[in-house]
């Protein structure tokens, strides 16, 4: 395969990707593929003599702002969306998750191929869903070298199965995606923060049920605690919205909060700021040890914490309201085995190895292991989009 | 659609009907088994009541154990299994098979587990989806997907249907409030996706699932988000002489970064069915009536109810009016609420259909579905959830004139190709079941339709989980797993060799 050229793995078109996919299915070539490799470092490494690179598959096809939807070619750069939805005063809800920071690389890169296939998005998930609750409709090549569409321009549609989400997450192993069609919605028009100084863990995860148990409609809930929040533990409750709305709600929860601490109110700006740090996992940025991503329970989140700081030298900070913990080990070692046995003891979920070297990426699971009965269900699932594993094999799991 | 083909019966599964009923008598004790004819005559139809079939056997199992046995029983034994939940589809989607165990899950009542802090609630899948408001409105909290069945349809049903109803414009379908399930697949496995925490893992098999009209499991219990209830809700009832006002009036409220708890539309046909029925005070002189209600915090309804009576002025509404208490709201929404049983005191039946648009096509689509009237001779009122394009024509006929339902079904299947050709799809919250089966080619390519059938492969290799639903054309599992490309026989020599 040395006299592989280069440009016929560059589709420009989705003609060249079917063609690209039928050969590699037909000769059983496994192929690596990228968009911008943005999130190359995410997931277990993959080992293939090919790379399909969607970069050049580019451009939005369809933008319409008074219809709330966009479709465009699974290589467009996130940035050219980005611009494109600033313009309309619009933006992906799910606030895209941007880890180039964190995990020592670029920012500002990625494609809307790869924000979907990785499906990670940030503090707005606890309001608004992920991204597998925006995505509308895909085109894609599945591993068997044919064309499918699921999903469609519109929001309610229960027409078949939704593959658009049965794909969504899947890093590239099931197909590969040429066309997104994906909801979008305009900006809210102001924010605020209420930032409480000074609360333990377990006081926030408090706070913070309290907060999203009342009618205040909050779109952020994170807790910093003081070694990552500058020597004060803040604990950071987002309201979005129009200003007379943000206005009221924020003075009714600083009300319901008020035995738990002195608070601030922190402006649009300072808020932004504040949620933007948290989005991409700013406080783990210039590091290179390795870093969970942890989804649990919300209200047992700061108890993982705890017991995984009772084993090992560790940081963590919470988002979604205690239900995403981001955790740094400050050792070499991942330690997945404790980190994994420890949320299994406290109420379940899942925890995703996110930085760390290949080699440890290649030797631990990266992704949570799963019951048997569903690693069987999923090998299975895999197998229907792609019989012959050409397509990103063992980014996932081994199979 | 009324001569459907449903899978050919199975004789040899048929023949051994008395040995079948013990089996499972043995697996569920009791009264769990119902196999005498006149008792199994109440669960020959769901909500579409234009077919029915008597089941073969019914069953009605009370634990998880059970179902699992029953469905490997079943899966061992090659039988078919037909799930059902309270029977409330309006796609057949619950229609029994002749030969196919119909698996009830009304048993399936309890709910596990209300846990506030985490603002989510376990429940068995029998529970009916108000249940479940009831369950927690205590505490000030709901479950926010409300179909209009919602006094008895299951939860079990809406995660089979992804169900929407009039607040999912702002709230989401039923896949965007559950956070997790246990199902059982048709080998007898219990599997378990995602629970308290906010993303499943692995695959979004949890997303499949979902909607995926009880082919590829049966779901034995749901853990659903539950919110708590906005603090107050008003809405505003706007008339305008033409759908186009109305239509440009719903799309610059959204572009406006508006997004209410519910915004409905209705035609002239339906304004005036339902204005007869219950005197709610709708205006009859114009061609489209909208019910804009916003919800949340008092400060902020307050300040949206003004910008949207702005909006709806600029786009020259001929009335409007903004509810005051919750007396005038609840009066706004009477017609709408009893627009089905309005249309059906103007007609012997009506035929509800259920397309999505994209909304700028709504002119354009009334006017061709008129047309439609016309040329069908039969009469069609709307309703509307303007806000994401779902469209609920209701099609008047008379079951007792020869002829008549047959031509309501090509009627609505011309209606639902409109929707398909404009750019939306055959069913934004009904389900396809059997009603929309034999439309799925309108909008899918074959090879559409053989990957979804793959993926319930995966799920269900001997296709015995609600067989006949859903896809117009039944492949063996065999068959459309076979790769048509083998190494070294490449059946594209016209290809670029790399």
């Amino acid at each position: 395969m040395s006299d592989v050229m280069e440009a016929d793995l560059h589709p420009k078109a989705n003609e060249d990707v079917l063609a690209a996919i039928k050969w590699a299915a037909a000769e059983e070539v496994p192929l690596e593929v990228i968009g911008h490799g943005s999130k190359r470092a995410l997931g277990r490494p993959t080992q293939t003599a090919h790379t399909l690179d969607m970069s050049s598959l580019t451009g939005v096809t369809l933008f319409e702002p008074e219809e709330l939807v966009l479709s465009a070619k699974a290589g467009t750069p996130l940035s050219e969306i980005y611009e494109l939805l600033e313009k309309h005063n619009q933006e992906l809800q799910f606030e895209p998750v941007d880890l180039g920071t964190m995990l020592g690389g670029a920012v500002g890169f990625g494609t809307l191929g790869g924000l979907v296939n990785t499906n990670i998005c940030g503090p707005r998930r606890l309001k608004y869903g992920s991204v597998r609750d925006h995505i509308l409709g895909i085109t894609a090549v599945s591993g068997r070298g044919e064309v499918f569409k699921s999903g469609g321009r519109v929001v309610k549609n229960v027409t078949g199965y939704d593959l658009a989400k049965g794909v969504t997450g899947s890093y590239g192993t099931l197909t590969v995606l040429t066309d997104i069609i994906v909801k979008i919605l305009p900006k809210a028009e102001t924010e605020q923060t209420l930032s409480i100084y000074g609360l333990s863990d377990a006081q926030a995860t408090e706070a913070m049920a309290l907060a999203m148990g009342s009618s205040a409609e909050i779109s952020g809930a994170a807790h910093l605690p003081a070694n990552l929040a500058n020597g004060t533990a803040a604990t950071l409750l987002r309201l979005e919205g129009f200003a007379p709305s943000v206005e009221y709600r924020i003075e009714a929860l600083g009300k319901l909060l008020a035995d738990f601490g002195t608070h601030e109110r922190l402006d649009e700006h300072t808020s932004k700021a504040q949620w933007w740090a948290v989005r991409d996992c700013l406080p783990f940025a210039g590091e290179t040890s390795p870093v969970w991503r942890i989804s649990c329970t919300p209200s047992k989140g700061y108890r993982i914490v705890d017991a995984i700081k009772a084993a090992i030298t560790a940081d963590a900070f919470y988002d979604w309201q205690g239900g995403l913990i981001w955790l740094q080990v400050n050792e070499e070692t991942a330690y997945a085995d404790m980190v994994r046995a420890v949320v299994e003891a406290n109420g379940g979920g899942h925890a995703t190895l996110i930085r760390a070297d290949a080699v440890t990426r290649q030797s631990v699971s990266v992704f949570q292991p799963q019951a048997p009965a569903l690693t069987a269900l999923s090998k299975r699932y895999r197998e229907n989009f792609d019989p012959n594993g050409v397509l990103n094999p063992g980014r996932m799991v081994e199979f | 659609m009324s001569g459907l083909l449903m899978p050919a019966l199975d004789q040899e599964v048929m023949s051994r009907r008395s040995q079948i009923v013990s089996a499972l008598q043995s697996i569920v004790p009791g009264e769990g088994v119902v196999s005498d004819e006149h008792e199994m005559r109440v669960f020959e139809s769901d909500g579409l009541t234009a077919y029915k079939a008597l089941p073969f056997i019914v069953v009605l199992p009370e634990t998880v154990a059970q179902v699992a046995e029953v469905l490997k029983y079943c899966s061992d034994n090659g039988i078919k299994v037909v799930p059902r939940g309270s029977g409330t589809s309006l796609s057949g989607g619950a229609l029994p098979l002749e030969d196919a165990v119909l698996l009830v899950m009304s048993r399936f009542s309890r709910v596990l587990d209300i846990d506030y802090p985490n603002r989510c609630a376990v429940v068995q899948p029998g529970v009916t989806n108000l249940g479940i408001t009831h369950a927690v409105a205590r505490e000030g909290f709901y479950y926010a997907p409300d179909p209009s069945s919602q006094i008895a349809c299951s939860i079990g049903g809406n995660v089979a249907e992804n169900s929407g109803g009039v607040h999912c414009l702002k709230y989401g379908l039923t896949a965007n409030n559950v956070l997790g399930i246990e199902m059982v697949t048709i080998e007898g496995e219990i599997i378990r996706l995602g629970g308290k925490h906010l993303e499943a893992d692995g695959y979004d098999l949890l997303g499949v699932i979902t909607g995926s009209e009880g082919l590829l499991g049966v779901v034995t219990e749901v853990t659903v988000r539950i919110l708590q209830k906005p603090e107050t809700a008003r809405a505003l009832l706007v008339g305008f002489p033409t759908s186009e006002d109305g239509g440009q009036c719903v799309a610059d409220i959204i572009s406006d970064g508006i997004i209410p708890g519910g915004m409905e539309m209705m035609d002239r046909p339906a304004i005036h069915a339902a204005e007869d029925f219950v005197h709610a005070g709708y205006p009859l002189d114009v061609e489209a009536l909208l019910i804009v209600e916003l919800d949340g915090p008092e400060a902020e309804v307050d300040y949206l109810i003004e910008r949207v009576e702005e909006i709806a002025k600029k786009n020259k509404s001929s009335t409007l009016r903004i509810s005051n208490n919750e007396d005038e709201r609840n009066n706004f929404w009477a017609g709408r609420k009893a627009a089905f049983p309005a249309v059906g005191r103007i007609s012997p039946d009506y035929y509800c259909m259920d397309g999505t648009i994209p909304r700028k096509e709504l002119p354009t689509v009334l006017a061709r579905m008129r047309e439609l009237s016309d040329h069908y001779n039969l009469r069609v009122a709307n309703v509307f959830h303007a806000g994401d394009g779902n469209l609920h024509p209701l099609i008047l006929y008379d079951a007792n004139v020869p002829g008549e339902l047959e031509k309501t079904e090509e009627f609505g299947a011309d209606i639902l190709r409109l929707c398909v050709e404009v750019g939306g799809v055959l069913t934004g919250e009904h389900g396809v079941g059997v009603e929309k089966r034999d439309l799925m080619p309108e909008m899918f390519t074959e090879d559409d339709l053989k990957q979804q059938q793959r993926v319930k492969c995966a799920f269900d290799p001997d296709q015995l989980l609600n067989p006949g639903k859903v896809f117009p054309q039944l492949h063996r599992c065999a068959e459309l797993g076979r790769m048509h490309v083998h190494k070294g026989n490449v059946p594209f020599p016209d290809l670029p060799r790399f």
